[in-house]
Formats: C-alpha cells, sequence, structure tokens
C-alpha cells in the first residue's frame, strides 16, 4: 500500500472525528452553559424571595433594627431610576414620601432620558416639595420642606462640556497668565453651569476684566453656604448596579447601593 | 456551581503551600485543566471586553491575620497577578487597576514611602522576560499624574512601558496617582489649552474681528468650541474602551473617584471580601452577572 493514501486516510479520519468531537465539546459546552445560567436565576428567585419578606416584616415593625433610622449623617440623597421605571410617575412620589417619611431634606433625582425633569410640575406639587435653586443658604436647609433637583445625562458629560467651553471663553482674549486649572476651577465652573445661561453670560463678561484671583474669591462669594451638591448616597433602581452616566463629578465618594 | 466551587478551592489551595512542589504541581496541571473547562464553557457568552479593579482591604486583610503592615499589599499582589491570569486565559482583552490614589498621598509619609518602594519593585518585576506580562503578551500602560510620583518610580513606569509596547495581545492600565477628578480637569485644561494655540494661529492669518464675534456667541447654546470628542481624546484613559465590569473588594459601594467619566454603562459589583483573598469563584460570579445583562448594558452603551 503507498505510505501517502495511508497518510491521506489517516489525515481525512483525524479531521473527521475532530469534528465531530470539536462538535460534540461545543454541544456540551452550551449545554453546561445554560444549565449555569439557569442555577443563577434559581438563586436569584431565592434571594428576591428573602428581600420581599424582609420588607414585609420591616414594614410590620418585626424587625427591631429598623425600627428608628438615624439619618442626620445623610445630608444629600440621589436617586437614579430607570427611564422606562421613570414614566411610571405615581410609583417615583411614593418612593419620594417614604424618602421624605424618613427625614431626608435634599434628594436629586436622575434618569437618563430626562423623563423626570419633563414631569418636573406633577412630582413638587403631590410631594409638596420645592426646586433647588442653586446657591442655598443655611436657613434654608432647616425648612421642612423637601428639596428636589432634577438631572438627566446631559447634566452629567455635557455639563462639564459646557464647563470647559465657559472656560475656554473666559481667558479667550486674555494673553498673559492663562488661569492654574486646578479641581476647584472646574469645580466653580460647573456650578455655574448649573444656574440660568442669563446668569453665565453675565459672570463671564465680569470676569474678562479680572485676574485669576479675584475671581476665585468672587465665586467663593456668591457660594459661601451652599450644601454641597454632593451625594452622600445613591440609591438605583433599575435592573442592574450601573449609575447609568450620573453627572460624574458629584459621586466621587459616594455610597452606591 | 460545584465545579466553579472546587476549581477556585484547588486554585488557591495550590498558590498558598509552595513547599510541596511535587504534589503542588500536579495540583496546579489539574486546576489549570478544570479552570481552561470552566472558561471554555463560560466563552460560550459574551466575555466581558474591559474589567476595572479597585484593589481595597489589604491594610484591613493585614490587620484581621495580625501581619506586619506592608504584609498586606505584598500578599495583595500575589492576588493580583492570579486574577491577571485568569482574565487573560479567559481573553478579557483589557483590565484596569487602582494601584494608588491621589488621595493616598494623605497616609503616613513612611507608608507612603514603602507603599512607593513596593510598587517600584512590582514594576520591575514586570518587565523581566518571565513575567506574566510577556507571556500573555500584555502592553502595560500607566494612568495619572505621574508627575507626582517620585523619580524612580516615574522612570521605572516609562521602561515598563517602552518595554511592553510591542505586545498587543491585550492591555494592562495601572493608575498611579489618579483620581477622576484630576483626570477630567487635566483633560479640560489640555482641550482649552489645544483651542487656544488653534486660535492663536488663526489670531496671527488677521481674523481677530471674527474671533472676538465667536468668543461672544459661546455663552449662547449650539455653538460649543470644545466639544465631548475633544475632552475624551485628552483622558488618561483614552486607550482604552469604557469598563464592562467594575469590581471594587471589601463590600464598600464607593467609586471612590475612579474612573467615574467612564462607567456609565458598566455593572458595579462589590464582593464583601477582601482584596488579597479574591478568587475565582468572584471573577466569575461577576462575569454570570454580565452575561445576564449584557443586553441591557449594550442598550444603555448605545444611549449614552
Amino acid at each position: 500500500m503507498d505510505v501517502t493514501y495511508v497518510n491521506q486516510k489517516f489525515s481525512l479520519w483525524t479531521a473527521k472525528h475532530h469534528n465531530v468531537s470539536l462538535q460534540i465539546a461545543q454541544f456540551a459546552s452550551t449545554l453546561l452553559w445554560n444549565f449555569m445560567h439557569f442555577l443563577v436565576t434559581i438563586w436569584y428567585l431565592m434571594w428576591n424571595l428573602v428581600h420581599m419578606l424582609e420588607s414585609f416584616l420591616v414594614s410590620h415593625e418585626f424587625l427591631k433594627e429598623y425600627k428608628s433610622l438615624d439619618v442626620s449623617k445623610l445630608r444629600y440623597l440621589a436617586i437614579v431610576i430607570e427611564s422606562d421605571e421613570a414614566r411610571r410617575i405615581s410609583n417615583v412620589i411614593e418612593l419620594l414620601q417614604w424618602v421624605a417619611a424618613i427625614g431626608v431634606k435634599h434628594v436629586c433625582l436622575y434618569d437618563m432620558e430626562g423623563v423626570l425633569k419633563e414631569s418636573k410640575e406633577i412630582i413638587l406639587a403631590k410631594c409638596n416639595a420645592r426646586p433647588w435653586k442653586g446657591a442655598e443658604t443655611a436657613e434654608a436647609l432647616v425648612e421642612p420642606k423637601l428639596i428636589l433637583e432634577f438631572t438627566s445625562v446631559s447634566d452629567g458629560k455635557q455639563g462639564v462640556e459646557k464647563a470647559a467651553n465657559l472656560l475656554f471663553a473666559q481667558y479667550q482674549g486674555v494673553d498673559q497668565d492663562k488661569p492654574k486649572f486646578t479641581e476647584a476651577l472646574l469645580d466653580e465652573a460647573l456650578r455655574l453651569i448649573g444656574l440660568s445661561a442669563i446668569h453665565v453670560i453675565i459672570f463671564s463678561r465680569e470676569f474678562l476684566q479680572h485676574d485669576t484671583e479675584s475671581l476665585f474669591h468672587f465665586y467663593f462669594r456668591l457660594f459661601t453656604g451652599c450644601s454641597g451638591p454632593e451625594p452622600d448616597l445613591l440609591l438605583i433602581y433599575g435592573p442592574t448596579r450601573c449609575h447609568l452616566g450620573f453627572p460624574a463629578w458629584r459621586i466621587r465618594y459616594t455610597e452606591m447601593v | 456551581m460545584q465545579l466553579v466551587l472546587l476549581g477556585g478551592s484547588i486554585s488557591r489551595a495550590s498558590v498558598m503551600t509552595e513547599s510541596r512542589d511535587n504534589e503542588n504541581s500536579l495540583i496546579r496541571r489539574v486546576a489549570s485543566f478544570a479552570r481552561k473547562c470552566l472558561f471554555g464553557i463560560l466563552s460560550v457568552g459574551p466575555i466581558p471586553n474591559h474589567i476595572a479593579f479597585i484593589m481595597d482591604g489589604n491594610r484591613r486583610y493585614a490587620k484581621k491575620n495580625n501581619l506586619e503592615e506592608g504584609a498586606g499589599h505584598k500578599l495583595g499582589f500575589t492576588a493580583l497577578m492570579s486574577m491577571l491570569r485568569y482574565c487573560y486565559e479567559l481573553n478579557v482583552k483589557y483590565v484596569t487597576i487602582y494601584a494608588f490614589s491621589i488621595d493616598n498621598f494623605k497616609r503616613r509619609p513612611e507608608e507612603v514611602q514603602s507603599l512607593m518602594e513596593l510598587i517600584r519593585e512590582k514594576i520591575e518585576g514586570l518587565i523581566k522576560e518571565e513575567s506574566i506580562v510577556n507571556q500573555y503578551g500584555v502592553r502595560v500602560h500607566f494612568v495619572g499624574d505621574l508627575k507626582l510620583l517620585d523619580e524612580s518610580v516615574r522612570l521605572a513606569a516609562k521602561r515598563a512601558m517602552v518595554a511592553t509596547s510591542k505586545n498587543s495581545k491585550a492591555v494592562l492600565s495601572i493608575c498611579i496617582a489618579y483620581t477622576s477628578t484630576n483626570e477630567i480637569m487635566n483633560a479640560v485644561k489640555q482641550s482649552c489649552e489645544e483651542k487656544w494655540e488653534e486660535h492663536k494661529k488663526l489670531g496671527s492669518c488677521g481674523t481677530t474681528n471674527g474671533l472676538i464675534d465667536y468668543a461672544e456667541k459661546v455663552g449662547r447654546k449650539g455653538n460649543n468650541f470644545i466639544g465631548l470628542s475633544d475632552i475624551e481624546r485628552h483622558l488618561y484613559t483614552r486607550v482604552t474602551p469604557p469598563p464592562d465590569i467594575l469590581v471594587r473588594t471589601s463590600g464598600e459601594t464607593r467609586l471612590s473617584n475612579f474612573l467615574l467619566w467612564q462607567s456609565a454603562s458598566s455593572l458595579l459589583y462589590s464582593p464583601s471580601v477582601l482584596w488579597p483573598e479574591i478568587g475565582l469563584r468572584h471573577l466569575v460570579w461577576a462575569i454570570l452577572n454580565f452575561q445576564r445583562n449584557h443586553s441591557y448594558f449594550e442598550k444603555k452603551r448605545k444611549q449614552v
């Protein structure tokens, strides 16, 4: 028999069986993968059941540790809601009423598409709250009313973009020392962006005449007494734990649940 | 599930007992084979492109086990090496780790000094031939404000970047002297400077009047000089795509100024285990969760 003929036959045989064994391996992997995900789903079902039981017990005051909650450390709460769920305004209002009942004063609501911004008036009316105005004094925080802030994805990255353009325009014609870029400078530029556009134009004209030092002083005078808009706690309502583009500058040290 | 636990516990056991070599090499080979089978099964579904780790809990681990101070960080490094090995075996192309924050400079000077020494030593180790970096063809990239580091660490980092620049199979980004706010501020600064330069050149060609008009219009919407793409082009992390999974150990749920801009549509995972104790099972759980919600994240990524 020809050696090459034998070799050919052998390599064809291994190739054919290689294909078959590969197919078997692929089939087995797919089966095992689906099985793993099935186990994970079962796990989450049980976990959700336990959570529902716990909520039931808490709301009917069976668990002692939930009876009195200390919210004095929580100055500012942020809530991220998935846009589809945000369309059910009644649920949002119910949540805000619970939060107000616990004693939280200052809440920021975020959803990606801005659905909550559109329903701003309804929510403010139903919750007996007032909107956040930008620069708050210490006295304002003592008021019993809930303060609400509405944000969406345009306040996040696009907010930084607007701040960048503001800084660019301010120092556009200034030939001598450009400002020393610090986080404080960008922080203040971002706060200005939070104010209305008219304020921005007025301030930018003012600043073209000032040098950098007095610029900082001006900003600080304007904003003394302003409660920091960095949330202490961020609650995420949606299918997964993902902060969905909440303004990045503000969530440096925020606990996310 | 049992295979996962078995694989996880076997691989951890084999790392810690180094004295009995023969037994260990057999266990290691079995574990490695089991792990490859597991990864083969996981690869049926989508595998994340980029995983980021915040390595928290080294000091707490040392305190818990009554070890001396630097020992927690050294064990943390061992844990890091094994996690990297798992990620690269799984074909995760980008891995980012948070090694040292700008806020960490506020710790005691002796601690900062010893950490810097450890980092420098480990960077030198990475450049060697037999290290994991060359084994898997990993390009190392240092992210952060390197000017804040000591001369020796900075030089070691530059050497590591040059030495691994030809590797192209995977990328390891090490965040040193990094905070997200610093990164964003730096990106804004460089975008502004770039645009000022451009305008200076245009101005010198005699179009000053038009420029002044333009500058006045910037306050209104729609006429932005600096766009999102300009800022993103100047971020330190421009070489990597946004992370798919962000893992922070020791149960803390904060991001602590890490990748705030880039993690808009990434899964946040906070196992309560401390960093030196992290194992294969945590990585597998994170990936399973990622696969469960993959279509949701794809949708969000398109929106952001």
